[in-house]
């Protein structure tokens, strides 16, 4: 079956989703920055699945370097998944403005850059799907985290556009916005149990989703809920708020 | 976070380290004391219990497998159920295997753990090329007989004690069909069993279940179950779904009745003297994998397993001593497995000798732990050791007498830094 190209490969949420896709028979392309860090992963995946397995360096952060990235792939990816993120540090990120423009860069110029590339090829083809992993954190700023949040709001209104752009060429873009998901990420926080996914979770959730082309998707589902309150209250109660 | 063993005595607080890259790893040795190596925790009692512990289980990639060879390059926290649900559908099966597949492969080094063809066979450690292990002074070796050869003896069979086992290279064994021929003998004392054990040892794989409770002529009243890999039936093995104990039993349940009854619809099960059948892995090699949490039907308080070993000379004797003062006791035990064993291999903590082991789980009560010494005493008046992986009582003069190549044990550690660096609550117990 055909290659899919997962971006950020090294994630516990991208190697989730590549272990789902190749256990429902896909090869796949491992893209990620010192992807060398990939290859027990990828053996692993090789040998459990019996799928074809290639990992490729990717820096996101280079967007020079993206189109003959794309260029160089023989066989082009009948899908795309990104799951490029970074967290970063808010308090940090308010003073330092290098810190700023990576959470910002990260999350969401490399992402547009490389999605633009892939996009206009995919339109050419009329096939392809693409799905970006964008956060709860997008759907409202808040103290805490807004950089990012900020960011991934970015990326939610880009994959909104482009799901628009694609529609009539047949390619169909996913939003993901997943809520708390135990990771490397999140490690050393103290996550509610019940509102926090695996990664396992998310990537079968994703998996499920896209091969029903489904537009949206919070995962655990119960976030939609939870974000469309947290909408609802009015700005002046908003910024009054600690959550 | 709180832990413990399979036997859920004791439940500890622990703090439970994970690690990303070896480096890592080695960080983390450099900077705690008195941590141990821990796996899918089902070791019985506390050899994987520490207030700090390494979880190893995350790492479990497969790194490379040689078709022509069977060599599996495996991460240690892979559970051997992941290896037979890639490797048997291509015709591969481990070639040493414990009861559970529900271990690690570090565990099973750790433990240097055995199975129904120990008697041909051996233990896990010689289906093992090579490890790699992180020491205590955080470096990493290379570990085979032959260029480290003291680290292996110390490491197969030596409870976490002598580093954390990252990875390792394992042989499987080809196998035609997911299925064993198997002819079950039923016996009607402990001399027909024994005459069982030794009419069948060509066998590759054999066990018995045994009826604790059995007095008088009786005694030692045995199902033996041996078997072989079939040359038909096909490779379609799959994992199936699991029935599984939702909740601890009351610790009433399990009461001298109920074993009693449980013991006669089993062995009453089996009409003929010798019976056969064709049966799949899991059913033949890993029947009580089948029920999730097993485990709670002995309650909240927790079980024990006791696992002893004696020399073959005195097997006979000591066998029938220890089943009158159990049965004496009253003290059911839900299973009961008798097993006759080959040639003891050089690892120096390696509980395997060339004998019967009799295993039997008690759950803990009151007065449990007094009629366990009692069992110890007899163990050692006939020559035999307590199993490590079992264990969460023994003594320290008990456990040393068993093994004669202890205080090697203890030297090396403490030669190697490894005796500050790596301890569990057993370790401390009985002093190595």
């Amino acid at each position: 079956m055909s290659y899919i190209l997962i971006i950020g490969a090294k994630s516990d949420i991208a190697k989730a989703i590549a272990r789902e896709y190749a256990n429902h028979g896909y090869d796949l392309y491992l893209a990620a920055r010192n992807v060398a860090e990939l290859k027990d992963f990828a053996s692993d995946l090789r040998i459990r699945t019996g799928k074809k397995v290639k990992t490729l360096d990717l820096d996101i952060l280079d967007f020079e370097s993206h189109r003959i990235f794309y260029e160089n792939l023989e066989e082009k990816p009948g899908g795309v998944v990104s799951a490029v993120g970074y967290l970063g540090d808010q308090e940090k990120a308010q003073s330092d403005f290098q810190e700023t423009k990576l959470i910002i860069e990260t999350n969401y110029t490399g992402v547009a850059s490389i999605f633009n590339i892939i996009a206009n090829d995919y339109e050419q083809r009329k096939s392809g799907f693409m799905v970006g992993i964008s956060s709860v954190a997008g759907d409202r700023g808040r103290k805490s985290n807004y950089l990012y949040g900020s960011a991934k709001a970015a990326l939610t209104a880009y994959l909104s556009g482009l799901r628009n752009r694609l529609h009539n060429a047949n390619v169909h873009v996913m939003t993901v916005k997943p809520g708390f998901v135990r990771t490397k990420m999140t490690a050393g926080m103290n996550l509610p149990a019940r509102l926090t996914a695996e990664p396992e979770e998310v990537a079968r959730d994703v998996f499920r989703a896209q091969q029903k082309r489904k537009n949206v998707l919070y995962t655990k589902w119960i976030w939609k809920w939870i974000m469309l309150v947290i909408r609802m209250i009015p700005e002046w109660q908003f910024k009054k708020m600690s959550i | 976070m709180i832990i413990s063993g399979w036997g859920m005595y004791p439940k500890i607080e622990s703090t439970v380290l994970r690690f990303e890259t070896e480096q890592a790893l080695a960080n983390l040795i450099g900077e705690y004391y008195g941590l141990v190596p821990r796996g899918n925790g089902r070791s019985y009692g506390d050899s994987a219990l520490s207030p700090v512990t390494v979880d190893v289980k995350p790492k479990n990639y497969f790194l490379s497998f040689d078709e022509s060879s069977g060599l599996l390059h495996v991460q240690a926290g892979a559970l051997l159920s992941d290896i037979l649900e890639i490797f048997v559908p291509k015709g591969w099966f481990l070639k040493i295997t414990p009861g559970t597949k529900l271990i690690t492969v570090g565990g099973a080094i750790a433990s240097d753990v055995h199975g129904k063809n120990h008697h041909i066979e051996g233990c896990f450690s010689e289906s093992v090329k090579e490890f790699r292990i992180v020491t205590a002074n955080g470096t990493i070796i290379n570990c085979n007989r032959e260029s480290t050869p003291d680290l292996w003896k110390a490491t197969c069979g030596g409870m976490g004690l002598t580093g954390v086992i990252l990875d390792a290279k394992i042989y499987l064994k080809k196998i035609k069909s997911q299925y064993i021929n198997q002819v079950t003998i039923k016996t009607k004392n402990l001399k027909e069993t024994f005459d069982a054990f030794e009419e069948f040892k060509d066998k590759p794989y054999s066990v018995a279940w045994i009826d604790c409770l059995a007095k008088g002529n009786a005694m030692g009243k045995s199902l033996l179950m041996v078997g072989d890999f079939s040359g038909e039936g096909g490779l379609g093995y799959q994992l199936k779904p699991q029935k599984t104990i939702p909740f601890n039993f009351p610790s009433f349940t399990l009461n001298k009745l109920s074993v009693k009854a449980f013991n006669e619809l089993y062995y009453g099960k089996v009409r003929k003297k010798v019976t056969k059948q064709q049966v799949d892995i899991d059913a033949f090699f890993y029947p009580l994998d089948a029920i999730g949490h097993w485990n709670r039907i002995y309650g909240k308080n927790g079980f024990t397993q006791y696992q002893f070993i004696l020399p073959k000379v005195h097997s006979y004797d000591g066998l029938k001593e220890i089943l009158a003062t159990i049965a004496d006791s009253g003290k059911g035990s839900f299973l009961a497995v008798l097993k006759l064993y080959g040639k003891a291999n050089q690892n120096w903590l390696s509980f395997p000798l060339e004998g019967y082991s009799l295993a039997l789980d008690f759950k803990i009560e009151k007065g449990i732990f007094q009629l366990l010494d009692m069992l110890d005493r007899i163990v050692l008046k006939y020559g035999g050791r307590i199993y490590l992986t079992k264990d969460v009582r023994v003594s320290r003069k008990t456990f040393e007498k068993g093994y004669p190549q202890i205080d090697t044990f203890r030297q090396f550690r403490k030669e190697h830094g490894m005796d500050k660096k790596f301890q569990s609550l057993q370790s401390k117990r009985v002093g190595i």
